[in-house]
């Protein structure tokens, strides 16, 4: 029986073979008849086609569109570098010119060789770079002994330059050679393993625009595969140049303005949302990272304690602190639980169930109204309105801010921040919102996270009585002939439900903060404008150990923000220093500067751009008394004294 | 240590048509390395070289009785799963992809061992499960599981091409022990959509970007289609008789990408022209047909098994290779086997045509 079936198996298997061996065939018939196809009937065409086909493509890269400044100051260009390189169907004896190289120029002779090396599976014609960035004087060099050099070429190729150093190093990024995991990114496809591409910053945010179109050159070559001459180039395209909306001046003293200390720092037009000066702080220097950079650099760049390679005004996130009492008074205003004369009692601490929240002045502030509470920032004033509005309705308010997502400034990785609810918790942890975790909420403490551009917007958004704008860095894309081929435009994404008098009272209270005694902020004064801010500061940690409290990672964050003019807004300011601890005396002097720096450029008239007001004269002069009135004051109620 | 009985008993035809490939390979390797600058030995010696240490493997081979392979093929499967996997933790990088495993002294590419495992462990997997009539679907699914395994980890190298032979040998065994017709059309529906999944979410940018040229050369002149436009030209340019050896002006300009390894084939038909590549395919079709031939002449199902398996892998390399050449296929990395310059490629066809002989020289011996 099972030798039947073996035997039937055996027969059924041989007739498949055959059939097997008929398809076979049949696929191999088509091996022909595409071979006829080719040799037989389109012979001629494509002889026609080998014969013409002496012609080689080598491509050349096309040269990065520049970044300017708001006023077309230039930031970063591109400037000449030479590399040596060498055709190697042109080099009788490799070992001697490499001695003869190494020699004459002082270069190792070890990395040349390895570069040669490396290079060998290519095309006989094509050039080896041997050096990179080579000097001037070299160039020279290899120039007067061309003769003794046959087969030595000099490239050049254009590098990225950083006119202003440091400056904004975070905001304009650096370039580096196309990574193996951009090249499987989709978008990149046309970019072949050596070329150049920004790595971040607006290098990378606006790369597509930057990087221009690579040309080429067609070379005509002998039997022999020797370049006999161009036969056509296809001129590379310059990349397109980006006209950002910072003020280089504004961004110099803001920078200046932060010395050693670690912080960020964004200053915004409140009436379009425009950026006008981004400063993380400490800066690096994007010159080094265009090249190899050195190893020792890159650690030191690693060991800083203040993080040097983070951007901090985009990616940092930060509790606000008492800056976000703007918000919780907003909220309360509008679901009518305080109005401008609502006063409570401080004394210095207030108790919720078993917990006690402390107010910041252990002394208490006394009868405290909401433009004391602001003036002075009272803590206990928004513990007891906090607890009075509820998380979610503090939530609201600060969603209409458009807080706690990404406001979709042009830059990559942009942080949301967060803005915590009853749902938040009970998704993240599964567990219920309590009734005194909203307490410190309500003075921007517990969960609460804002980035620094959020900071500026939400101070814009109050300083222009409620229209959030999307922020943006990016003014114009130019060609290469200076055309205008894109203007980004003023974008509103949003406006909040506050009312004209909602916030008018909160903006006395700021402009009392700085202007009235008591205030936090008087050293963000400017002597002939109206400022109006507010101070924070922000809880590294939780618990803290009173030895530690002293050592440089474990002290608070210092906030400030502002806006000026006060009676005809056209700026707002956020300032954080890390670890910088006081609001009012560390943050606050910066954002003074950051302010002054912007009104002194406006004094000489500037081709601005016509969506920044002008003030005229006799306005910035009424202010001036306005001002002197105000700091004259003789006693601070807490009652608004002015307008 | 080898009987001389067998000895006697070698297969004439098969070795014949092996060397005679082999020959022809290295008069055009020596054609197509010309223009190159040589540092050290030439190419075509080294091949010449590899071609005898192949033979010699071949023939260590053939005198090993392939019925010891039957017990053996699932442990060397899991070996070989094991190197793969060890491939993509420790594997040596070149050119974007991990394949090679360095010991040291050698390094080996376990996805070509594969080639040759998959066909030992599928022969195994057959001769124990029997069916008459086809298999269905669900006696099909096992060998489906044993091929997606190795197939996976090859993918992830990224190693498209060997994936892809390793699969099409794997496939072809199972037509051979035959499918039933509700099983072949129950996997078109599984496989059509599994294939959609693969191109959306599997498929790196730059191996879709080569199907995309292959598909529309012009999309890319100096891309991945560049080299497709180039290989047609040369050979087209061929027409019936060749420019005549060293005369090729597409190959001596090196106007082919690896004009003496995955592009031999073009450098060959410029030369030759129609008549020499009709000569070269008669030389590999009466290969195959032998090959299959030897399957058809054993008398024990283990031995047809292993037989078939090796002549699919044959099979499908001289077609995808032949056919990315003149334009059918897509650019893949596929050797022409005994023709290409390179050792590895040598090996492996030389291992399975020592398989082929072993089974020849014992088809008495039943």
């Amino acid at each position: 029986m099972k030798e039947r079936r073996f035997v039937r198996e055996l027969l059924e298997s041989k007739q498949r073979i055959l059939m097997l061996s008929f398809v076979v065939g049949i696929i191999f018939l088509f091996l022909v008849i595409q071979l006829w196809h080719l040799q037989i009937l389109n012979a001629a065409n494509y002889h026609a086609m080998s014969e013409n086909n002496r012609l080689r493509f080598v491509p050349v890269a096309a040269s990065r569109g520049t970044i300017m400044d708001r006023t077309g100051k230039v930031l970063v260009s591109n400037r000449p570098s030479f590399s040596l390189a060498v055709v190697p169907q042109e080099v009788k004896d490799k070992e001697k010119l490499l001695t003869l190289l190494s020699d004459m120029l002082g270069l190792d002779r070890a990395d040349m060789a390895d570069r040669w090396e490396k290079a060998k599976g290519r095309a006989r014609y094509y050039p080896i770079v041997l050096a990179s960035n080579i000097s001037r004087d070299h160039v020279e060099i290899i120039e007067e002994n061309r003769l003794r050099l046959p087969g030595v070429e000099i490239e050049m190729k254009p590098v990225r330059e950083y006119t202003g150093g440091q400056l904004a190093a975070h905001l304009l990024g650096y370039i580096g050679e196309v990574s193996e995991k951009d090249l499987d990114t989709s978008g990149f496809e046309d970019y072949n393993p050596g070329d150049y591409i920004g790595k971040n910053g607006i290098e990378r945010a606006l790369e597509k625009e930057l990087h221009g179109i690579d040309g080429g050159r067609q070379l005509e070559v002998d039997a022999r595969g020797r370049v006999l001459r161009t036969v056509s180039e296809s001129y590379p395209t310059v990349g397109r140049s980006v006209l950002l909306t910072i003020d280089a001046a504004i961004q110099e003293q803001a920078e200046s303005a932060f010395g050693d200390q670690a912080g960020a720092a964004v200053v915004m037009n409140v009436n379009n949302g425009e950026i006008l000066a981004f400063v993380s702080n400490p800066g690096f220097d994007p010159a080094l990272f265009s090249g190899r950079l050195p190893a020792d650099v890159w650690q030191r760049y690693l060991d800083d304690k203040r993080h040097p390679l983070e951007n901090k005004a985009l990616s940092g996130q930060y509790p606000p602190g008492s800056t976000f009492k703007m918000i919780t008074a907003l909220a309360g205003l509008q679901n009518n639980i305080i109005n401008d004369s609502t006063s409570i009692n401080c004394n210095g601490s207030y108790s919720l169930g078993t917990s006690t929240f402390k107010c910041w002045n252990k002394k208490g502030h006394g009868v405290t109204n909401l433009h004391k509470s602001l003036r002075e920032s009272c803590d206990v004033y928004y513990y007891q309105l906090g607890e009075k509005l509820g998380v979610d309705r503090i939530a609201a308010a600060a969603r209409a801010f458009k807080l706690g997502s990404p406001l979709g400034v042009e830059l990559l990785n942009e942080r949301s921040g967060l803005i915590p609810t009853a749902e938040w918790k009970q998704k993240r942890f599964g567990k219920r919102w309590y009734h005194g975790e909203t307490l410190p909420v309500a003075i921007g403490q517990g969960a609460v996270l804002m980035t620094p551009i959020q900071l500026a917007s939400m101070t814009a958004t109050i300083a222009n009585e409620g229209t959030v704008y999307r922020p943006h860095l990016v003014k114009r894309i130019v060609d290469a002939d200076g055309k205008t081929l894109r203007e980004t435009k003023a974008e509103i994404i949003g406006t909040t439900p506050f009312s004209k008098e909602s916030f008018r009272l909160v903006k006395e209270g700021m402009l009392a903060v700085v202007n009235e005694r008591g205030g936090t902020g008087a050293m963000a004064k400017v002597y002939d404008v109206k400022v109006a801010g507010k101070s924070g500061s922000a809880q590294v940690v939780k618990m803290r150990d009173s030895k530690n409290s002293s050592q440089y990672q474990y002290r608070d964050h210092a906030l400030f923000v502002a806006f000026a003019p006060f009676d005809n807004p056209e700026v707002a300011v956020a300032v954080i220093v890390e670890h910088g601890e006081h609001g009012g005396s560390a943050a606050a002097p910066i954002a003074g500067r950051i302010l002054r720096a912007y009104f002194d450029g406006k004094k000489p008239p500037r081709k601005e751009a016509p969506a920044t007001p002008k003030k005229n004269d006799t306005n910035t002069a009424t202010d001036e008394k306005e001002i002197s009135a105000v700091v004259k004051e003789p006693q601070a109620t807490g009652e608004p004294t002015h307008d | 240590m080898i009987d001389r009985r067998l000895l006697i008993n070698i297969d004439l035809v098969l070795a014949g048509l092996v060397v005679t490939v082999c020959l022809l390979g290295i008069l055009n390797i020596y054609s197509a390395t010309t223009p190159y600058k040589i540092v050290g030995t030439a190419y075509y010696i080294k091949q010449f070289y590899w071609m005898l240490l192949g033979m010699s493997i071949s023939l260590a081979v053939s005198s090993i009785d392939y019925h010891i392979l039957e017990d053996l093929s699932y442990w060397f499967y899991g070996l070989l799963l094991l190197l793969l996997i060890a491939v993509l933790l420790v594997g040596k990088k070149t050119m974007g992809a991990t394949r090679w495993l360095d010991f040291g002294l050698f390094t080996i590419q376990p996805s070509e061992l594969m080639k040759i495992v998959i066909v030992m462990t599928f022969a195994r997997f057959f001769n124990n499960f029997q069916s008459v009539g086809g298999r269905t679907v669900k006696e099909a699914l096992i060998p489906l599981g044993l091929l997606a395994v190795p197939a996976a980890l090859i993918m992830k190298q990224p190693d498209l091409g060997t994936a892809t032979l390793v699969i099409l040998i794997a496939l072809s065994m199972i037509i051979y022990v035959g499918l039933r017709w509700s099983a072949i059309v129950t996997f078109i529906c599984i496989t059509v959509p599994m294939a959609w999944i693969g191109w959306t979410f599997l498929l790196r940018p730059y191996q879709k970007n080569r199907v995309l040229d292959f598909l529309d050369p012009e999309r890319s002149r100096l891309g991945s289609g560049y080299h497709i436009i180039q290989s047609k030209i040369a050979v087209g340019s061929g027409g019936l008789t060749g420019k005549g050896f060293i005369k090729g002006t597409q190959s001596q300009l090196r106007f082919l990408p690896e004009q003496h390894t995955d592009f031999a084939f073009s450098v060959f038909a410029e030369e030759w022209g129609f008549i020499g590549c009709l000569l070269l395919i008669i030389l590999y079709l009466s290969l195959v047909l032998w090959g299959l031939n030897i399957a058809r002449r054993c008398n024990d199902r283990f031995g047809g098994l292993l037989a078939v398996g090796v002549t699919a892998m044959l099979f499908w390399h001289i077609v995808i290779n032949m056919g990315m050449v003149i334009g059918l296929f897509p650019v893949v990395g596929v050797p022409l086997p005994f023709f290409s310059y390179g050792g590895t490629s040598m090996i492996t066809s030389m291992v399975g045509i020592g398989l082929l002989q072993s089974i020849s020289m014992r088809r008495f011996m039943f």
